[in-house]
């Protein structure tokens, strides 16, 4: 029995591989563009903020404080911004922005960045924030399903987490930095780990949404934070007890356990003040305003984190595996 | 179909996409001057069944609150300056033992008696960033007007289960909105999402027999033909309570209850 290590090729983002007399590769290395990666982590930052601005219309129970969409009272000026309405307009005016943001980064992309994949992320982009805006315009005009305000909810992560991923992509580390590799042997494997980091992330943002918008009970969410407590835990250790000498690991999986701790704090200050305490509140309270957005703040950076260990483990900790080697222990036939 | 083409009808379809969603947009009208029409329109209904006032009997009674009155939350109307109302919460609202805003109906005993709709619509007002009232009843179809006393806009936004959702803006010194609820529906809820603590309950019902028990818990439910009912009284968090009552003709009789704090 003979043993191969394959896996993911550490060196598809840089490596340009021109053989004599054959095509170029279709995923060529770009070079390190400083004010493209600097716009893509604005873009981030911006979205991060926008999140924010969603979790403050949900919390304050805002979100249908403007009947119409996408106009404001039947114009695209700025309405009087009192009340719930100061809420809404702004989580609109960001997000006016973020959509104008996201067409200018993926049109970059698709004009200078030389990756092919990276072209098309540009556009995966600008496609979930165009299904982003398309969803809150339905939670407006259908007076907030659940399903509806939850995917809109979902779906706002998953545009941040590519903001993220293409700052990631379009940075001088990404581009310039041979990967350090090394091969995981072990099973599960860290890469196995982090996609179930972000699944279960995931179950736990929706059931959080639902129960924001008031189609589930709270115990769903809290009864997931404990797998989601167990799985981030066991990526994060097995990241740092097995590859911490390559930082583009280790740092994720530090920031990613630190964020769980803080999450899960949070979620235990947010249960008390909209749950146990807030329940018969006549309106939003601050302690339960302030909780609860931090919660979904610190929930959105989680979700990002794990993103991003993910993409470094792939590109970093190729799987090995064993291969069987077949053995020549046939016996001859006779003619 | 090439890189670029496959890029452009991308993006048609996601222009196509909002376009279309804007135009399930209803536009508003902030000023506009004339009343708008009524959300639901009850279905024609069957000439009404005659009572004979000379039988005609009829329920009264008080509801209690056993046990300490609940503190009235206070509201913080900060986030608009121009609400300037009375900043306690009305969910349950007990003074000396009674209790007010239940809303009493009979609910079971009229069988298939047709009631006409009342000419006059009844009122809900928005002042001070409160509605008032806090509790309303309201026949399956009656015209139900809403105005705006306050100088900032409101949005009126009912939260039904068996009626149709709307959710419409009114700015200061608006006409008046007409609405109507085709279905009966008890405690349906009714909240602006611009100020968050203001919410009342609307209660659509077939009979002109109901009432909602004033600030000494007391309510009187006239004109009933003799006959086997039962009398539910409902408050919108401590639930609902029913009584039987046998009315004679010229019947006058007397159904208190009373709530128990939580």
């Amino acid at each position: 029995m003979g043993t191969a290590a394959l896996g993911c090729p550490a060196e598809r983002s840089s490596a340009v591989v021109n053989q004599p007399g054959s095509k170029p590769l279709k995923s060529l290395a770009t070079p390190y563009n400083r004010a493209h990666h600097r716009f893509a982590v604005f873009t981030a930052c911006a979205t991060f903020v926008l999140i924010i601005a969603g979790a403050l219309v949900t919390s304050n129970d805002a979100g249908l404080s403007i009947p119409d969409w996408p106009t404001s009272f039947g114009s695209f000026s700025v309405p009087p911004l009192h009340g719930g309405i100061k809420y809404e307009w702004s989580h609109r005016a960001i997000a006016g922005s973020i959509v104008l943001l996201t067409i200018s980064i993926a049109a970059w992309t698709w004009r200078t960045d030389r990756r092919r994949w990276m072209k098309w992320l540009g556009i995966a982009a600008l496609g979930t924030v165009i299904t982003q805006a398309i969803l809150g315009g339905l939670t407006v005009l259908l007076f907030q399903p659940p399903w509806v305000s939850s995917a809109h909810a979902a779906v706002g992560q998953t545009f941040f987490c590519i903001a993220v991923a293409i700052a990631m992509f379009t940075g001088r580390r990404w581009v310039e930095e041979v990967p350090q590799i090394e091969f995981d042997s072990r099973r599960p494997s860290l890469i196995t780990l982090t996609l179930l980091s972000i699944f279960v992330l995931y179950v736990q943002l929706i059931l959080g949404a639902m129960f924001r918008h008031h189609g589930m009970s709270w115990w769903p969410h809290i009864a997931n934070s404990a797998i989601v407590a167990f799985v981030l835990t066991w990526t994060a250790v097995r990241a740092l007890s097995q590859f911490s000498k390559i930082e583009a690991v280790r740092r994720p999986a530090i920031i990613l356990v630190s964020l769980l701790i803080a999450q899960l704090c949070l979620g235990f200050v947010a249960f008390l003040t909209r749950v146990a305490w807030g329940r018969d509140a006549v309106q939003p309270e601050l302690p339960m305003v302030i909780s609860t957005v931090a919660h979904v703040a610190v929930g959105a950076l989680l979700l990002a984190t794990a993103v991003i260990l993910a993409i470094q483990v792939w590109r970093q900790v190729p799987v090995s595996f064993e291969e069987p080697v077949p053995s020549r222990t046939r016996k001859p036939v006779a003619a | 179909m090439n890189k670029k083409t496959s890029v452009a009808m991308f993006g048609l379809l996601c222009l196509l996409s909002l376009w279309i969603l804007a135009g399930c947009s209803k536009k508003e009208e902030p000023t506009e001057a004339q009343p708008s029409a009524p959300a639901t329109t009850a279905a024609p209904t069957a000439a009404a069944t005659p009572i004979d006032p000379s039988t005609a009997a009829s329920v009264s009674g008080a509801v209690k609150f056993d046990g300490a009155a609940p503190k009235a939350s206070k509201i913080d109307m900060s986030q608009d300056a121009a609400c300037k109302g009375t900043n306690t919460a009305e969910t349950i609202v007990v003074d000396g033992g009674k209790l007010a805003n239940v809303f009493v109906y009979v609910k079971e005993g009229l069988g298939d008696r047709t009631f006409d709709l009342p000419k006059e619509a009844v009122t809900i007002d928005q002042k001070g960033c409160q509605y008032h009232p806090h509790v309303l009843g309201a026949m399956a179809g009656q015209n139900i007007e809403i105005k705006n006393d306050d100088p900032t806009t409101h949005n009126i936004h009912p939260t039904p289960q068996a009626n149709r959702e709307w959710n419409e803006s009114q700015p200061p010194a608006a006409a008046p909105l007409q609405k109507s609820f085709a279905r009966e529906e008890i405690m349906l809820p009714v909240k602006c999402n611009q100020h968050p603590w203001m919410r009342m309950y609307i209660n659509v019902v077939k009979s002109p027999f109901y009432a909602v028990t004033g600030p000494d818990g007391k309510y009187e439910i006239k004109g009933l033909p003799p006959g086997d009912y039962t009398i539910a009284f409902v408050q919108e968090k401590l639930g609902e309570q029913t009584q039987k009552v046998t009315l004679a003709a010229k019947d006058s009789k007397t159904a208190d209850a009373t709530f128990k704090a939580q």
